[in-house]
């Protein structure tokens, strides 16, 4: 029979981790939303010579190693003496990470809307605000949702790169207990499971809702 | 605040050898996606053909390559698989994991591609008196890859960046690696990281532009 | 010569085919009528073994289409065809197209191949066009490529399933012209149509299709001029 050193307790250790993940996968999906938002919408209101250093910038985040770049903030926050725990960094990475991806997102939706719909829009009277909120914003959500899901769950499998900054979410852990039991594979099979069953509903959930608007839409 | 002295000399001195490391860490992207794009191309076939053991497992490996940290796919391949026996070194690890990660994504691009192709194309080959395999090979293949070559060389992109994990099980003739091992020795860590910031993005700029001109040149039609 | 003898064909619950009797001679050419969804195309596609049957059986020259010890891919050899939907090959040019079956089915050297793709490309018309690429072609081009493409396998039959209802009015005409150019040839063909001028002055026969049956057969005169059946003379009141 199959025999296992793992005890109850080192599963709560393990469910710590997980918790320390979902936390640094929920603070830089929420910041990272609303600055991607932000972006987003930015970059479709500007031309593209005045976008040009804010999409500078952000594409950044996407062509360097996440890992490099969570290097370089703890560098840089002890140099500055901001004394910013490894939480901190990894929440402000991330969360930039995430608003680079997020506002890549946001322009697609909304360029996904057709202009003419946006002209009857204000032909009807509506004020640009009104315009955006009611039409534009609503629209472009359908079409950014399904990537947005997917983002959240590229943001939460990124998360495992925080443990070389010295925080202990649930790969890091996984670790230390792979150490001390010397059973890596098992381990890791859980800690994959666990992975999983925090990924799987949630992009099972985005196929469901991409597919069941794709029925909903006319031709 | 900022009372630190910026040493960029010492990191530009070293630029040399972080330069090899960077052709190193082309190797293995290059490595990783020659052979995921052939574990692609067999997971793809996998997943449609009607054996429910090879159906199964592509399936396991297209989700477990999608839903897990590729860190998490690289340790895999460096701790877990000793529990058979197999020590594999971090540069075999690091290519394992990033194959496996490589073919699980390119192998759904694939998979995409090719229900873009109409059936008509395979009965078009087939009425010529092409064989299946023939017909796959040379009429629905070459499409396939023109329709997934661009999402395939984000994959490149990714590969490039994902060989910088290979420090976390000790790599050290790749970028990150030799950056590292610099790191340790002086602990100029902005300055050392930085410049490697600057060289991953130069490979991942130059890879995407590579392809576009790549692009350019195969797909004339 | 082509026989087939009591063919029948159903998708799932759909039947398709009901007992297709029919046999096609060298040298002839049938047109087959009738309106949309009687089953003309899937008879095309059945007697090259595209689809497998149900019951009755296809012989080609005496070879059992769907026998389990025929080679397909070496029958397919004798018998070229062409759909209404032209199904070009995108990524290689019009002469690659038409080269790739001689070379790699044939086994040919590609000077051979080239020699023969040439001919046919000439044959309808198209010579001036072997380093295009498909998609720089009208549907009309297309469809004589496609045309070229299974006559430089050097078949003995042609299939035609429809090759002109997803072109434009205005290139009707000259896929049309090709056809009317092979069949002087005296090569044995098999069309299915709906242009009935064309039907009437190229074919031999013609076969009237009903909900999977053939309710009428004979010469072009018989069925446009004195059609036996009620069910002829009204489809053909209906495409006039």
């Amino acid at each position: 029979m199959f025999e296992t050193a793992l005890t109850l307790s080192d599963l709560a250790f393990l469910a710590k981790g997980a918790g320390v993940t979902l936390a640094v996968t929920l603070v830089s999906v929420l910041f990272g939303t609303v600055l991607g938002v932000v972006f987003g919408t930015l970059r479709t209101l500007l031309n593209a010579w005045t976008a040009a250093p804010m999409t500078f910038v952000l594409d950044i985040f996407r062509s360097v190693p996440l890992l490099i770049q969570l290097v370089l903030a703890n560098a840089f926050q002890s140099i500055a003496g901001l004394g910013w725990s490894p939480f901190v960094v990894a929440c402000v990475v991330l969360s930039l990470y995430t608003s680079s991806y997020c506002s890549e997102i946001v322009r697609g939706g909304i360029d996904s809307v057709p202009v003419v719909t946006r002209r009857a829009a204000r032909s009807l009277g509506l004020t640009w605000g009104q315009d955006m909120t009611h039409v534009v914003f609503p629209m472009a959500l359908r079409v950014a949702l399904p990537s947005w899901i997917g983002l959240t769950l590229g943001v939460m499998k990124d998360s495992a790169l925080v443990l070389w900054i010295g925080l202990i979410e649930l790969l890091r852990s996984s670790q230390i207990l792979v150490t001390r039991l010397q059973e890596p594979l098992f381990i890791l099979i859980v800690v994959g499971a666990i992975y999983f069953l925090m990924s799987f509903p949630i992009a099972r959930l985005g196929g469901q809702l991409e597919k069941r608007w794709r029925e909903n839409d006319p031709g | 605040m900022f009372n630190y002295t910026f040493h960029w000399y010492q990191a530009f001195r070293a630029l040399p050898d972080m330069l090899a490391g960077a052709l190193v860490t082309l190797e293995l992207a290059l490595l990783s996606m020659a052979l995921g794009i052939g574990l692609a191309v067999l997971i793809a076939v996998a997943k449609g053909s009607g054996n429910p053991i090879f159906r199964a497992f592509a399936v396991t490996w297209v989700e477990v390559a999608r839903n897990t940290p590729a860190l998490f796919q690289i340790y895999m391949a460096h701790f877990g698989l000793g529990a058979f026996g197999i020590h594999l070194s971090p540069y075999v690890s690091l290519l394992a994991g990033i194959t496996f990660n490589n073919a699980g994504y390119l192998a759904e691009t694939f998979r995409g591609a090719l229900r873009a192709i109409p059936v008509t194309q395979t009965r078009a080959a087939r009425s010529l008196g092409m064989g299946r395999v023939t017909a796959f090979r040379l009429i629905i293949l070459p499409q396939m890859f023109r329709i997934a070559f661009l999402p395939a060389t984000n994959q490149m992109v990714w590969a490039i960046l994902m060989t910088s994990l290979g420090i976390v099980v000790g790599m050290n003739s790749d970028l990150a690696g030799v950056t590292q091992d610099l790191n340790v020795r002086t602990f100029r860590t902005f300055e050392f990281f930085a410049l490697a910031a600057v060289i991953y993005y130069a490979l991942a700029k130059t890879v995407s532009l590579g392809a576009r001109l790549i692009a350019w040149r195969l797909f004339r039609y | 010569m082509i026989q087939v003898e009591n063919l029948h064909k159903s998708f799932g619950a759909l039947k398709v085919l009901k007992g297709i009797d029919l046999t096609v001679n060298v040298g002839e050419v049938v047109s087959v009528i009738g309106g949309s969804g009687s089953g003309k195309s899937t008879l095309l596609t059945c007697i090259n073994g595209l689809e497998p049957i149900d019951q009755g059986r296809i012989a080609i020259d005496g070879t059992e289409v769907h026998a389990r010890a025929t080679d397909l891919n070496l029958l397919r050899r004798k018998i070229g065809i062409v759909f209404q939907q032209w199904n070009a090959f995108p990524h290689l040019t019009v002469l690659e197209n038409v080269t790739l079956a001689p070379r790699k089915v044939l086994g040919l050297g590609r000077a051979e191949a080239e020699d023969i793709a040439v001919r046919q490309l000439t044959h309808v018309g198209l010579a001036d066009k072997l380093k295009v690429y498909p998609s720089r072609l009208s549907g009309g081009q297309q469809q004589r490529m496609a045309i070229a493409r299974a006559l430089a396998m050097s078949p003995k039959y042609m299939l035609f399933d429809e090759v002109t209802s997803a072109l434009d009015p205005q290139l009707v005409g000259e896929v049309l012209d090709t056809l009317h150019m092979l069949a002087a040839e005296g090569m044995t063909m098999i069309c299915v149509t709906h242009e009935m001028r064309f039907a009437r002055e190229v074919s031999d026969r013609i076969a009237f299709f009903k909900d999977g049956l053939i309710h009428e057969i004979g010469s072009p005169a018989q069925i446009f001029d004195a059609p036996e059946r009620a069910e002829t003379a009204a489809f053909l009141n209906t495409t006039r």
